[in-house]
């Protein structure tokens, strides 16, 4: 099934004048994890709004072409059934915690309550969701006295805890340290494995280039390119738009411009190494001794 | 004159340790990150630098004089702390006022403010946006007003806190510019970060923490080459020199400019 289809698609917020996106024609697949990439301001965040609905049903501005989700036009779905379909983390967490709970735990059944879930049911959800992400410790606090880190991935549970088909996540890591990073990645990995659609905008490239089957590079608002992970990360159109890239794709540039290139352009330390050591067992030094 | 603190302990409101026996040391025009887990004990330690916290046991010197006797806005010429999210330092309306607002503050000359002022504007890329409203740019042109408003102050010292948390390629070019040049000026400068890369790419020393001590202080290529001390800090080495270590290819060199010469 199709998630999303854009055909033609601009944004422009109210009360400003330059697009936020321009001319988006873009179709995303189901059950696959989209990563979102680009230079500040380039309209990443926008797009996951809009996967969202959030843009324009929320934020108000003027939307040109066709957008349709799951099949239906964004403008004709009801923002309620919609949000229950596309579970969305807002980039600030500071945005997404309610403050009106006074226990992490509460905070995180907040949305499942807002469904009408049966309480058994609502602290059984809960549980799980805490355990997977190891937030026992945070549970009985006051989601106010978090750290942005901490409070980063309460927001993160209370969207997994909402069990949509989609999920939509501006940016889950920017407030974590490496080992956790990882750990949101590998949660993020294995509800992809259970079927569930995953679109994010993340800055860490070598985590993108490790997890995301597919990468929507935008620059301007408009998308660079948009294909297979390591299509992206090896494209000039990249390199020319100053989007980041993996740090080991940087390492085969330079390798290239000192004049001994990889047989090819690798995107993870996985690969690398692969093309590295193949070269290592069969380079130079064994063609001599032979 | 250095930052020097020596075996500081400090509690959070509920009694908890954040930071016990904590001794390390900065001297002027270095370099220096300070890595480890979040709820290690890095944000506690360089707001003890400036004075935002006072120790418990122990003490911190600054410039030969203890923070203990110094109030925070005394601390404040000499030691500036860029928080790590923008909104919690930025207030006022416009870029050029958030700018102006300290020098007015503290009465300064016109000629005095003007020259402080353009060489923040310089140093952070601000020029196209001084009549805008902070609240109208994104984050990343905020990390840089929040630098900026810390920049336009006398500081012999600059931390700063995640700086490179949501900067793009442009972004990182003009931090480590901005850095290159407060060294020039003799300012030090030290920053916490997550990033690795960041870490090996601009800063020689490394303070590694974990639980609210120091696991390690060191040049980076010898923090980096300890796993036992990243074990402990929870920290990771930069993916390239990750990947040399993962081919056992014998270098303690960490930035990619090096690592190219490695590969066989």
């Amino acid at each position: 099934m199709v998630l999303a289809t854009l055909r033609g698609v601009s944004f422009t917020y109210a009360y400003t004048n330059e697009p936020a996106l321009r001319d988006i024609n873009l179709t995303l697949e189901e059950g696959l994890l989209y990563a979102i990439i680009g230079p500040n301001a380039s309209g990443k965040s926008t797009l996951c709004a809009l996967l969202r609905g959030i843009v324009p049903l929320f934020h108000e501005g003027e939307l040109k072409g066709t957008a349709e989700i799951r099949g239906r036009n964004l403008l004709e779905w009801d923002p309620a059934e919609l949000s229950r379909e596309i579970g969305y983390v807002f980039e600030n967490p500071f945005t997404q915690i309610s403050g009106i709970k006074e226990t992490v735990f509460e905070e995180i059944a907040i949305g499942l309550e807002n469904l009408g879930m049966p309480s058994e049911e609502v602290i059984d959800r809960v549980e799980k969701v805490v355990e997977q992400l190891e937030l026992g410790a945070l549970v009985a606090k006051n989601p106010n006295e978090l750290s942005g880190g901490q409070r980063q991935k309460v927001a993160f549970a209370s969207i997994i805890a909402m069990d949509a088909d989609v999920i939509v996540i501006d940016e889950p890591t920017s407030q974590l340290d490496p080992e956790s990073s990882d750990a949101v990645f590998a949660i993020i990995a294995n509800l992809k494995k259970s079927g569930k659609s995953i679109v994010l905008v993340e800055h860490k490239m070598d985590l993108v280039a490790q997890y995301a089957d597919r990468v929507i590079a935008l620059n301007g608002g408009r998308v660079v390119i948009e294909g297979p992970t390591s299509e992206v990360f090896t494209s000039p159109l990249l390199n020319a738009s100053d989007i980041a890239r993996p740090a080991v794709t940087d390492l085969a540039e330079a390798l290239v411009h000192v004049g001994r290139p990889l047989s090819r352009t690798p995107v993870t330390r996985a690969d690398a190494a692969e093309l590295i050591r193949a070269r290592m067992k069969g380079g130079p030094r064994a063609n001599r001794s032979r | 004159m250095p930052i020097v603190l020596d075996e500081v302990a400090f509690d959070y409101p509920d009694g908890t340790p954040a930071v016990e026996s904590v001794s390390l040391r900065v001297e002027d025009g270095e370099r220096v990150a300070i890595v480890g887990q979040n709820g290690a004990g890095k944000t506690t330690t360089v707001k003890l630098m400036n004075g935002l916290l006072k120790p418990r046991s122990g003490a911190v010197m600054v410039d030969g004089e203890s923070t203990a006797d110094r109030t925070t806005a005394m601390m404040a010429q000499t030691v500036g702390y860029v928080f790590q999210n923008p909104d919690d330092q930025i207030f006022t309306s416009s870029v050029q006022s958030e700018l102006e607002y300290m020098p007015k503050y503290l009465r300064w000359e016109e000629a005095r403010r003007d020259e402080r002022v353009a060489r923040a504007v310089a140093l952070c890329g601000l020029a196209q946006h001084l009549e805008t409203n902070p609240n109208d740019l994104p984050i990343a042109i905020r990390k840089f007003i929040a630098i900026g408003a810390i920049l336009v102050g006398e500081c012999r010292y600059i931390i700063l806190d995640e700086p490179t948390a949501g900067l793009d390629v442009p972004g990182l070019r003009l931090l480590n510019s901005l850095i290159d040049h407060l060294q020039s000026e003799g300012i030090a400068v030290v920053t916490i970060t997550h990033d690795m890369r960041f870490v090996t790419e601009s800063f020689d020393r490394v303070v590694a923490m974990a639980n609210g001590t120091v696991v390690a202080d060191g040049p980076c290529e010898e923090v980096f080459a300890d796993d036992d001390v990243l074990k402990r800090a929870r920290i990771r080495r930069p993916e390239v020199a990750q990947l040399v270590r993962d081919l056992g290819i014998p270098t303690a060199a960490l930035r990619l400019d090096d690592i190219v010469h490695k590969i066989p």
